[in-house]
């Protein structure tokens, strides 16, 4: 077993370990919710990445099998943590700030919160 | 080498869902507690990858998979509920 394979799994480990201790700890660590969304989303997901390239070498070098479960896994996942965000965002601003107190958007159309999606006049008229 | 480092990654995932447990009984406002529900579940698939390097088998990625799936579904269900009051329209 050459030596470089278990330094290389092992770096590409403690380096997704420090990105979901440090997204995790953001959570706790910052003020505000809007940045508290900030931690979690980049963050954590960079160490689940990390850890997923880890166990993909691992699987090839030292196993010596390729696997495609962990391109699954991370195409699902950075696909999905953008959705989330923009939903919990979403969910911050029902609560929180009102109609007037948001910037004007710079298209004919209102925040997707308040307005509803363009086009549906057109679909029930 | 790699077991040592596994350990680390352990600890530091572990700590990471303490973190997230801290912040749901704290949190001032829904969304916190979903943003760390959603974390939760990104530890927790985080943790069963590495178990399965651990192990050295490839039988934990289906389960990975299927957190990730359900985690996500009952995010947006969740940030839906509030958003409209309703989950399917």
């Amino acid at each position: 077993m050459p030596g470089y394979a278990e330094i290389l799994v092992s770096a590409f480990i403690v380096l997704g370990g420090l990105f979901g201790l440090v997204g995790s700890f953001g959570l706790i660590k910052l003020r505000d919710t809007m940045q508290r969304l900030h931690g979690p989303t980049k963050a954590t997901t960079l160490g689940i990445g990390s850890v997923l390239i880890a166990s993909m070498t691992f699987f090839y070098l030292i196993k010596g099998h390729v696997s495609f479960h962990e391109l699954l896994i991370t195409l699902f996942l950075f696909l999905t943590a953008p959705i989330t965000a923009n939903f919990i965002a979403k969910a911050y601003i029902t609560r929180h700030i009102r109609e007037q107190d948001l910037p004007a958007t710079s298209s004919d159309y209102g925040w997707s919160v308040y307005d509803d999606p363009p086009g549906k006049e057109t679909e029930e008229g | 080498m790699i077991t040592l480092a596994l350990l680390f990654a352990f600890v530091c995932f572990g700590l990471g869902l303490l973190f997230c447990l801290w912040r749901i009984t704290i949190g001032p406002d829904n969304a916190d507690r979903i943003l760390a529900l959603d974390t939760m579940v990104i530890n927790v698939i985080a943790l069963l990858v590495l178990y399965g390097v651990w192990k050295g088998t490839a039988i934990y990625f289906e389960a990975s998979m299927l957190v990730a799936m359900v985690g996500f579904v009952s995010s947006v269900a969740y940030c839906r509920f509030i958003l409209r009051g309703d989950i399917i329209e």
